[in-house]
C-alpha cells in the first residue's frame, strides 16, 4: 500500500520535474532569442538576410561580416572598423571602474563602521544621485570639464563616471559591510590598528563577493554608457559605443545588417565575458547584502 | 595696472601657445559630421585627402544617428565646454541658431576673395550667412520634392509619369490593382514630413511660402491646409500596413525590387537605386511632385566654421576653401545624390537625373521658386518644424481628422515661436 | 589622544571628496537646471526669467500628456510583470535545479547589454514584415498575426516586452539571493508540521521576500523612468507618438527642439516623480539603521 503511493507520488514528481524543467528552458528560449538572432544573421552573407527567414540557420556560413565590423567598417571617413574604439573604451572602463570601487568601498566602510552624527543624511544624499537622470547632467557637466581643461580627454570622461557610479558602489559597499561584525572592527581598533590597516586587513580580505557584483555593475554601466562617451569624448577618445552607433544608425546607404550585428556582439563581448566568468559570484555577492535594501 | 599685467601676461601666453601650437600639431581641423555611410564617407574622403595634400590633418569626429540629432547634442556639450570643433556639418536654421550665441567664425576674406557670392544661390546664402558675415561653407544641395517610380511598375499601370494630383491618384488605383504597395513609405515624422511638404506644395508655391516658410497663421488655418491633410489622408490609403517605423532605405528597397510602386523622398534615395545596379530611366523614373514642377524645395549640408585658436585658423580657412572648390563639390555630390551648391560646377559628371537636378535647381532659383525644405530644417527653426511633424505624423498615422489637424497646426506652430 | 583625533578626522576626510563631487553633480545641477526651468532658454541656457511659463506651457502640450499616460502604463506593466517573472523563476531555480549554473547567466545576461545592441535585433523580430509573424508565415501558420509593434494602441506593449527581457534576470537573482538567505531550519520546521510546498512558498518564504520587493520595485521604477534607449531603439517614439515616454520627451525638448525651457521643466516633473517614490523608501531604510 505504502509503497504504492510512493511509486505513484514518484511519477507525480518525476512529472512535476519534466514540466519544471520545461518551464526554464522555455524562459532560457525567451532570453536568448535576441542573441541567437543576432548570432545567425552576422554570420549570413546579406543576400541571404534580404530572402528573408530571419531564424534560419545560415544556408552559406561566413565570417567576413565579423572581420568586416572589426576592421574595415565605415565608421568615419576613413573605414577603420571598431578596432581603434576598443582600446579607447578600455582605457576609459578599466580605471573608472577601479576608482569607483575604491572610493565606494571606502565609503561603504566609513558609513557603516566609522559612524558620526548624520552619516544617515550624507547616505541618503549619495544614494539618491543614482536616480538623477543623466541627460539633465549634460551641459553643466560639459562647463565644469571645461573650466577644469578636461573636455574632451579620457580623463573627463573617467571623472563623471566615477561621479555618476559612486551612489551605487557606496549603496552595494555600506549594505554588505552592514553586516560585517562591528566588534572585530572594534577589538582591531583597540589594538592600535590605523583607519586604512583595519580596512585593508579585516573587510577587505572578505570583501570579494561584493567587489564582484560591483565591478560587474559599473563594468556593464560604463561600458554601455553612449550619451557621455558622445559628449564628453573627442576624436581621440571616443568609446566603442560611439563606434557601434555609427555603424548602425548611419543615415544613407545599404544597410549591412549582417555587419551590424557582428559589430554589436563584438562591442558587447566584454561585457558578455564579465557575466558569464563572474556570474556565479553575482548572486553570491546579492545575497551577502546588496539586495537587503 | 593690474589688469594690464594680466593682459600682457595672456598675450604672452597666446603667442607662446600659438608657437606651441604650430611645432607641436602644424595645421589640423576637427570635423564633426554624420556622414557615415559607406558612400557619404568616402565622399568626405576626397576632402580629407584633398587637405592632406596641403599638409592639413584631418581629425575625426563622426556622430551618426537621427538625421545629426545626436552630433547636435554633442556640439552642445562640446561648445558649452569651450571645445568647439573646428568645422560642424549642419542643416539650415540651426546654423543661423548657432550664429546667433556668437560662436561661429567670420570667413568673409575667403569668401570675398573666392567670390562666394556669385555662385552661390541666394537661397542657399540666407544659411551661409548671418548678419552680412559668411560663416559657413555650403557642400551641397539636396532637393526633397521627388518621386521615385519602378518603371516596370509605371509601365503596368499606364506608362505615363502622372504630371498632377489626379493622374497620381490614377496611377496609384492601377497600382493598387496590380497587386503592389502602390506608395512604399517608412513611418518616420521626417518622412511623413517629406511627403507633407510636396503635397503642400504641389497646392501652389505661394501657399507653400506663406505656410511653411513664413509661418502665416492664416495660411496654417486655411481650407487649403485641410485639403492637405486630405490629400495626405488619400496617401495613407496607398501605404502598407506595415509601414511605421520603416527607414526610408527600406522603402526604397520595396520600389527597387518591384513590391512597391513608387517613394516620395528626396535626392539621396538615387544612391540607392544606383547602387543596386539600377538605370534612371531604364529601370526607374524620377519625377518632381506632380504638381510641383518648376519649383524645389532644398535643404543644404553646410560646414559651419566655429570659432578656433589662432593656431587653427589657417587651416580652418583653408578647409572652407576646398570645400567650395568645384572639383570637389562635383565628385562630392556624384557620389551623394545631391547637386552641388555652386552654380558654375560643370554637369558632365552626372547622370540624367543629376542634370535634371541642376537645371531644376538653376530655373526654381532664377525664377524665385525656390524654397527652404520644412521637413529638413530649412523651412523653420528646430522648435517649430518638430511641432509640425508632431501634426503630421498623428494625422497620418489616424489620430488626428483633418479639421482637428489644421487647428492643431496653428497652435502647434503658435505654441512653439 | 592626538592620534585619536586624527583617527575620527581621517574617515569624514575619506568621505569628503565623494561627497562633494555629488553635491555639485547632481544637487547643484539640480538646482541649476530647475532655475533653467524657469527661463527661456532654448538650444543653450540663457537666463531671461520667465517664472512659470514653462510649466503651464509643458502642461497645456499633448505630446507630454501622452508621454505621461505611456508611462503610467509602462512602468505598471514593467514592475510587475518583472517582480511577478523575477519571483517565479527564482522559485523555480531554487529547486535544486540541475544546470543551474548553466541558466542562470542564460537569464541575466541581457542585463549586461545595451539597447544600441539588441534594439535591432528586437526590432527585427516584432516586426511583421520580416520578424515573428514572417517566421511563422513561412512556416506554414498563415494565420499567425503579431503587429502590435505597428499597431497605436498595442505598440507600448511591445516596449514592454523588451525590457521585461532586459530587466527581469536582474530582479531573479535578487530574488534569488533573497531565497538562498532564508533560514532552512524555518522551512524545516514548516515540513514537520506537515505543510505542503505550496503552503511554505506562499504563508512563509514569499512574505519574508518583503525587503527584496521593495529593492526591486525601487530599482524597477527608476529604470522605468529613465527608460530612453529602449524607446529610440526600438520605436523612435513611433507609430505617430505612440511610444513616447517622458525621458524621450525632455531629450527631444532640450536637445532636438531647442525648447530646452520646457525640457528643464519635464526633467523637474521626471526628478519630482523619482524622488517621491525613492524618499519614502529610503526614509523607512535608513530609520531602523539609526536604531541599531
Amino acid at each position: 500500500m505504502s509503497a504504492d503511493r510512493m511509486a505513484g507520488a514518484g511519477r507525480s514528481n518525476k512529472l512535476l520535474r519534466a514540466l519544471l524543467y520545461s518551464v526554464l528552458i522555455l524562459f532560457a528560449v525567451y532570453y536568448l532569442l535576441p542573441l541567437y538572432v543576432m548570432l545567425v544573421n552576422s554570420v549570413k552573407p546579406l543576400e541571404e538576410i534580404r530572402q528573408g527567414d530571419m531564424l534560419s540557420l545560415p544556408t552559406l556560413f561566413t565570417l567576413e561580416p565579423w572581420a568586416k565590423a572589426w576592421s574595415s567598417a565605415q565608421i568615419g571617413v576613413q573605414p577603420t572598423g571598431l578596432k581603434p574604439y576598443f582600446l579607447n573604451s578600455v582605457l576609459m572602463v578599466v580605471p573608472a571602474v577601479t576608482i569607483s570601487t575604491v572610493l565606494g568601498a571606502l565609503n561603504g566602510y566609513i558609513l557603516t563602521k566609522w559612524r558620526f552624527r548624520g552619516d544617515d543624511v550624507i547616505f541618503g544624499l549619495i544614494l539618491l544621485s543614482c536616480f538623477i537622470p543623466f541627460q539633465i547632467a549634460l551641459i553643466p557637466a560639459a562647463r565644469i570639464l571645461g573650466m577644469l581643461g578636461l573636455a574632451g580627454t579620457t580623463t573627463g570622461l573617467i571623472l563623471i563616471h566615477v561621479v555618476y557610479g559612486l551612489g551605487f558602489t557606496t549603496l552595494f559597499f555600506r549594505n554588505y559591510y552592514a553586516a560585517f561584525p562591528t566588534e572585530l572592527v572594534r577589538a582591531a581598533q583597540i589594538d592600535g590598528a590605523s583607519f586604512f590597516q583595519i580596512f585593508r586587513r579585516i573587510l577587505l580580505p572578505s570583501s570579494a563577493p561584493i567587489i564582484v557584483v560591483t565591478v560587474i555593475w559599473q563594468f556593464t554601466n560604463i561600458w554601455n554608457d553612449f550619451l557621455f562617451g558622445v559628449s564628453f569624448g573627442d576624436f581621440d577618445s571616443l568609446p566603442m559605443t560611439v563606434a557601434l552607433n555609427n555603424l548602425v544608425s548611419s543615415s544613407g546607404g545599404v544597410k549591412e545588417y549582417n555587419v551590424h550585428f557582428a559589430g554589436a556582439i563584438l562591442a558587447a563581448l566584454p561585457t558578455l565575458v564579465v557575466y558569464i566568468v563572474s556570474g556565479r559570484y553575482f548572486v553570491r555577492g546579492l545575497m551577502a547584502g546588496a539586495v537587503k535594501g | 595696472m593690474i589688469t594690464r599685467k594680466v593682459a600682457a601676461l595672456a598675450a604672452c601666453a597666446a603667442m607662446l601657445s600659438v608657437t606651441a601650437g604650430n611645432a607641436v600639431a602644424a595645421d589640423t581641423v576637427e570635423v564633426l559630421h554624420w556622414w557615415t555611410s559607406g558612400g557619404e564617407a568616402s565622399a568626405l574622403n576626397v576632402l580629407k585627402e584633398d587637405l592632406e595634400k596641403k599638409g592639413v590633418t584631418w581629425q575625426d569626429m563622426p556622430v551618426a544617428g537621427g538625421g545629426g540629432e545626436a552630433a547636435m547634442t554633442a556640439l552642445r556639450a562640446r561648445v558649452t565646454a569651450g571645445n568647439a570643433p573646428t568645422a560642424v556639418q549642419m542643416l539650415g536654421f540651426d546654423i543661423l541658431d548657432w550664429a546667433k550665441e556668437g560662436v561661429v567664425a567670420n570667413l568673409n576674406d575667403v569668401a570675398d576673395q573666392e567670390g562666394w557670392g556669385d555662385v552661390v544661390p541666394a537661397a542657399l546664402q540666407r544659411f551661409s550667412k548671418y548678419d552680412g558675415n559668411w560663416i559657413a561653407s555650403p557642400v551641397n544641395v539636396h532637393s526633397t520634392n521627388w518621386v521615385w517610380i519602378n518603371k516596370a511598375a509605371l509601365d503596368a499601370a499606364g506608362g505615363k509619369a502622372p504630371e498632377n494630383w489626379d493622374e497620381l491618384i490614377a496611377v496609384l488605383d492601377k497600382m493598387k490593382e496590380n497587386g503592389i504597395t502602390p506608395l512604399a513609405h517608412g513611418g518616420q515624422p521626417w518622412q511623413d514630413a517629406t511627403v507633407f511638404e510636396a503635397v503642400v506644395l504641389s497646392l501652389g508655391t505661394d501657399f507653400y511660402k506663406s505656410a511653411l516658410n513664413d509661418l502665416d497663421p492664416e495660411a496654417l488655418g486655411s481650407d487649403k491646409m485641410k485639403e492637405a491633410f486630405d490629400r495626405m489622408a488619400k496617401l495613407r490609403t496607398y501605404v502598407d500596413d506595415n509601414f511605421s517605423g520603416r527607414d526610408w532605405n527600406l522603402a526604397s528597397a520595396m520600389v527597387i525590387e518591384g513590391s512597391g510602386g513608387m517613394q516620395m523622398m528626396g535626392d539621396w534615395a538615387k544612391g540607392e537605386f544606383l547602387k543596386a545596379g539600377k538605370k534612371p530611366g531604364e529601370d526607374f523614373v524620377c519625377i518632381r511632385f506632380p504638381g510641383t514642377q518648376g519649383a524645389v524645395t532644398f535643404n543644404s549640408d553646410q560646414f559651419v566654421m566655429f570659432k578656433v585658436g589662432e593656431d587653427k585658423q589657417k587651416a580652418q580657412k583653408m578647409m572652407a576653401s576646398a570645400v567650395m572648390d568645384p572639383v570637389f563639390q562635383s565628385a562630392f555630390n556624384v557620389v551623394k545624390g545631391s547637386v552641388p551648391a555652386r552654380t558654375d560646377v560643370p554637369n558632365d559628371a552626372f547622370d540624367d537625373c543629376g542634370k535634371k537636378g541642376m537645371k531644376d535647381l538653376a530655373e526654381a532659383n532664377s525664377s524665385g521658386t525656390l524654397f527652404g525644405s520644412m521637413a529638413h530644417g530649412h523651412g523653420a527653426p528646430a522648435a517649430v518644424k518638430n511641432a509640425i511633424n508632431d501634426v503630421v505624423t498623428q494625422h497620418f498615422n489616424g489620430e488626428l481628422t483633418s479639421e482637428e489637424a489644421v487647428e492643431e497646426l496653428k497652435n502647434a506652430v503658435a505654441a512653439a515661436q | 589622544m592626538n592620534r585619536n583625533r586624527l583617527q575620527h578626522i581621517i574617515p569624514k576626510l575619506v568621505l569628503s571628496p565623494s561627497l562633494a563631487l555629488i553635491l555639485i553633480f547632481v544637487y547643484a545641477f539640480i538646482l541649476y537646471t530647475f532655475y533653467l526651468s524657469m527661463t527661456d532658454s532654448r538650444m543653450l541656457p540663457s537666463y531671461g526669467f520667465v517664472g512659470f511659463e514653462n510649466y503651464s506651457k509643458l502642461w497645456g502640450l499633448r505630446h507630454w500628456w501622452r508621454a505621461l499616460s505611456n508611462l503610467a502604463i509602462f512602468g505598471s506593466l514593467y514592475i510587475v510583470i518583472c517582480s511577478v517573472l523575477g519571483l517565479f523563476l527564482a522559485i523555480l531555480l531554487d529547486q535544486k535545479i540541475r544546470g543551474e549554473g548553466f541558466l542562470r547567466p542564460i537569464y541575466l545576461y541581457p542585463m549586461a547589454l545595451s539597447f544600441i545592441v539588441t534594439g535591432t535585433a528586437w526590432k527585427w523580430f516584432l516586426d511583421p514584415g520580416i520578424g515573428l509573424e514572417n517566421t511563422m508565415h513561412q512556416w506554414g501558420w498563415t494565420g499567425f498575426e503579431f503587429s502590435w509593434i505597428k499597431d497605436r494602441t498595442l505598440a507600448i506593449y511591445t516596449v514592454v516586452i523588451a525590457a521585461v527581457w532586459q530587466s527581469s534576470g536582474f530582479v531573479m537573482a535578487m530574488f534569488l539571493a533573497g531565497l538562498r538567505g532564508v533560514d532552512s531550519e524555518i522551512i524545516k520546521a514548516a515540513q514537520i508540521d506537515g505543510a505542503s510546498n505550496a503552503t511554505i512558498y506562499r504563508r512563509i518564504i514569499i512574505p519574508m521576500m518583503r525587503p527584496v520587493f521593495l529593492s526591486a520595485f525601487v530599482v524597477l521604477a527608476h529604470l522605468a523612468i529613465k527608460s530612453y534607449d529602449l524607446v529610440v531603439a526600438l520605436t523612435g517614439g513611433g507609430p505617430g507618438q505612440a511610444t513616447e515616454l517622458p525621458a524621450t520627451f525632455m531629450y527631444s525638448y532640450t536637445f532636438t527642439r531647442n525648447q530646452m525651457g520646457i525640457g528643464a521643466s519635464s526633467a523637474i516633473i521626471m526628478l519630482v516623480m523619482i524622488f517621491s517614490i525613492i524618499v519614502p523608501y529610503l526614509y523607512s531604510e535608513l530609520k531602523p539603521g539609526r536604531q541599531r
